[in-house]
């Protein structure tokens, strides 16, 4: 069997596994209730579309920024555009407190690609010959602008508010409430379109040009792409660090930097990963759960960890 | 017909390039000559939009740099940056195959598939076609990228020091390949060189920068002589004329 096939199975057996998990018990015999069907399209069914759906829509947003950067050690929650999306919504909770989700979603968004051209235009002064410098200075820049928002927050006593955008979990997915996240996936869906493109700013400005690609045009196209997504996750479940970062690494080394072929792989393991980590928050302390982000925190760094050490070879 | 005209650059307050003006007509090959920090890459990159203009004026045929489509222009001229480092783990028939992105735009043809093909073969990569660039030596992914400007199948090629990684075997074959390409293809390369012995062996024509002005222009046997490596290089390397052709004793 082809490998997306392969992966496309492992997700939906995932996918409907995840169905039957959760707090209140469910096994397949009871779906001829009314109840068991209510249960599922209310609760589990959005939960399972919003884990899939962030989970890709990340994966793919970590792809994108790290082309862009011609840095893999980067990935949007950590770079400054999770904390600037968080950042965002505080201000706009904080000025507009009656705004519609909409509004705020927007403005998250918008948060969101300013903190990235911020970053951008920090490290592109970076001296080339030292790749480990942009993370690092990603992690400072999030570090200041997340540290900004917990200070605004703790001022206005809006600390719980950010502990939630901080933390990304599912528990509280409904119906009703995490459809925006179809958004996320339809704009990091569309980014296929121009794979070839992104495939293209893989290899550097100089070239990118060469091949007549409108080099800025491209890099913001990019960037929106990484900041509604980002955006829109912060707002509907909160942060999840690491997908951007590992599932990309992960599947460049499996099937290379071909966009075309490698980004619907890169989508399936990012949701794969996600609805993993979701199914295990769940049954770890069953019948409560703990966050998503939590348990995609042990194992991303766990496997970072690996693909750094074990195998012998470079990552960059 | 390549056109510079008044072509000023600076960095800072660091002249790069001083007044140039030139005009390359079709065909041949071009050898750029000069001692480092010359403005040889800054006149290639300029010429290639690769840095935006500052003073003065660039017309490729009837393309002005800086005004014409990217598209257009990607059709007509191709550049070779310097060091290409390149992590990607793009295979080499995939690289090989973004030349042909300015024509098909990401829904590549049986013309582009044919073209791909005869360049992997033209500069020996068939064996290496499905290897990833971060698998290759510095001198394999040197080819591949010449041989992806050479699927860009324009008219003027423009290739910045391609001979840095490349050893003496490998210089020779790429400097014979580039030589083919004009005398058949009519095509016109500019090609920065570091090696006066390579540009004296393979050029038509030697164009000599220094300080940011253009101090020599003509064939190598009129241009390269021991006056030229004394005042321009500065350096007191003896010269002889072997089989007709200058040759410097290093």
């Amino acid at each position: 069997m082809s490998r997306p096939a392969l992966g496309l199975l492992l997700l939906c057996l995932l996918f409907v596994g995840s169905l039957f998990v959760g707090a209140t018990p469910l096994v397949p015999a009871d779906l001829l209730t009314a109840e068991a069907w209510a249960l599922i399209r209310d609760s589990r069914l959005p939960r399972a579309f919003a884990v899939v759906l962030s989970g890709a829509a990340l994966a793919i947003a970590g792809q994108i920024m790290q082309l862009i950067a011609r840095n893999r050690f980067v990935e949007p929650m950590t770079a400054g555009t999770g904390q600037s999306a968080m950042l965002g919504l505080l201000l706009v909770s904080l000025l507009m407190p009656g705004a519609e989700i909409g509004v705020k979603m927007a403005l998250a968004a918008l948060a969101a690609l300013l903190g990235s051209l911020g970053f951008f235009a920090i490290t592109r002064r970076l001296p080339p010959q030292e790749p480990l410098l942009v993370p690092l200075v990603g992690i400072v820049y999030g570090g200041v602008i997340g540290s900004t928002a917990v200070y605004i927050a703790f001022q206005i006593d809006l600390l719980q508010y950010l502990d939630i955008w901080m933390t990304g979990e599912f528990s509280g997915t409904m119906r009703g409430r995490y459809e925006l996240l179809w958004v996320a996936g339809g704009v990091a869906a569309l980014s296929y379109l121009v794979a070839d493109q992104f495939s293209i700013l893989g290899l550097g400005e100089a070239v990118s040009l060469n091949l007549g690609l409108n080099y800025r045009q491209v890099v913001l196209s990019g960037l929106v792409v990484i900041s509604v997504v980002t955006g829109l996750t912060v707002v509907t479940v909160g942060a999840i660090p690491f997908v951007g970062l590992v599932v990309p690494n992960l599947v460049s080394r499996i099937a290379g930097d071909n966009l075309r072929r490698s980004l619907p792989l890169t989508a399936m393991a990012g949701a794969a990963l996600v609805l993993a980590s979701d199914i295990f928050a769940r049954l770890v302390v069953h019948p409560f759960e703990v966050p998503v982000a939590t348990v995609i925190g042990m194992i991303g760094a766990a496997l970072f960890l690996w693909m750094l050490y074990g195998r012998g070879q470079h990552v960059s | 017909m390549i056109e510079v005209q008044d072509l000023s650059y600076r960095i800072g307050t660091a002249r790069i390039l001083d007044n140039v003006s030139l005009s390359l007509p079709r065909g041949g090959i071009l050898a750029l000559i000069g001692p480092n920090g010359a403005g040889k890459s800054t006149l290639l990159s300029l010429m290639a939009r690769l840095l935006p203009l500052q003073q003065g004026r660039i017309t490729v045929d009837d393309l002005e740099i800086g005004r014409c489509d990217d598209r257009d222009l990607a059709q007509c001229l191709a550049i070779l940056p310097q060091s290409v480092q390149a992590a990607s783990r793009l295979t080499v028939r995939d690289l090989v195959g973004f030349g042909r992105y300015p024509y098909h735009r990401g829904r590549p043809g049986a013309t582009d598939r044919q073209l791909v093909e005869e360049g992997l073969a033209l500069f020996d990569l068939l064996p290496l076609a499905e290897r990833g660039l971060d698998t290759l030596s510095g001198g394999q992914r040197q080819r591949a990228f010449v041989a992806m400007t050479y699927v860009q199948d324009t008219d003027y090629l423009l290739l910045d020091e391609p001979l840095n990684n490349l050893d003496l075997a490998a210089s020779r074959a790429l400097m014979a390949r580039l030589r083919d390409l004009a005398d058949r293809k009519g095509r016109t390369i500019v090609i920065v060189l570091h090696d006066i012995n390579f540009a004296s062996a393979y050029a038509d024509r030697v164009l000599v920068l220094k300080g940011g002005r253009l101090v020599a222009d003509g064939p190598p046997e009129a241009v390269i002589s021991s006056a030229l490596i004394e005042t321009v290089f500065e350096t007191d390397a003896r010269l002889h004329l072997v089989e007709g052709r200058p040759v410097v004793l290093v």
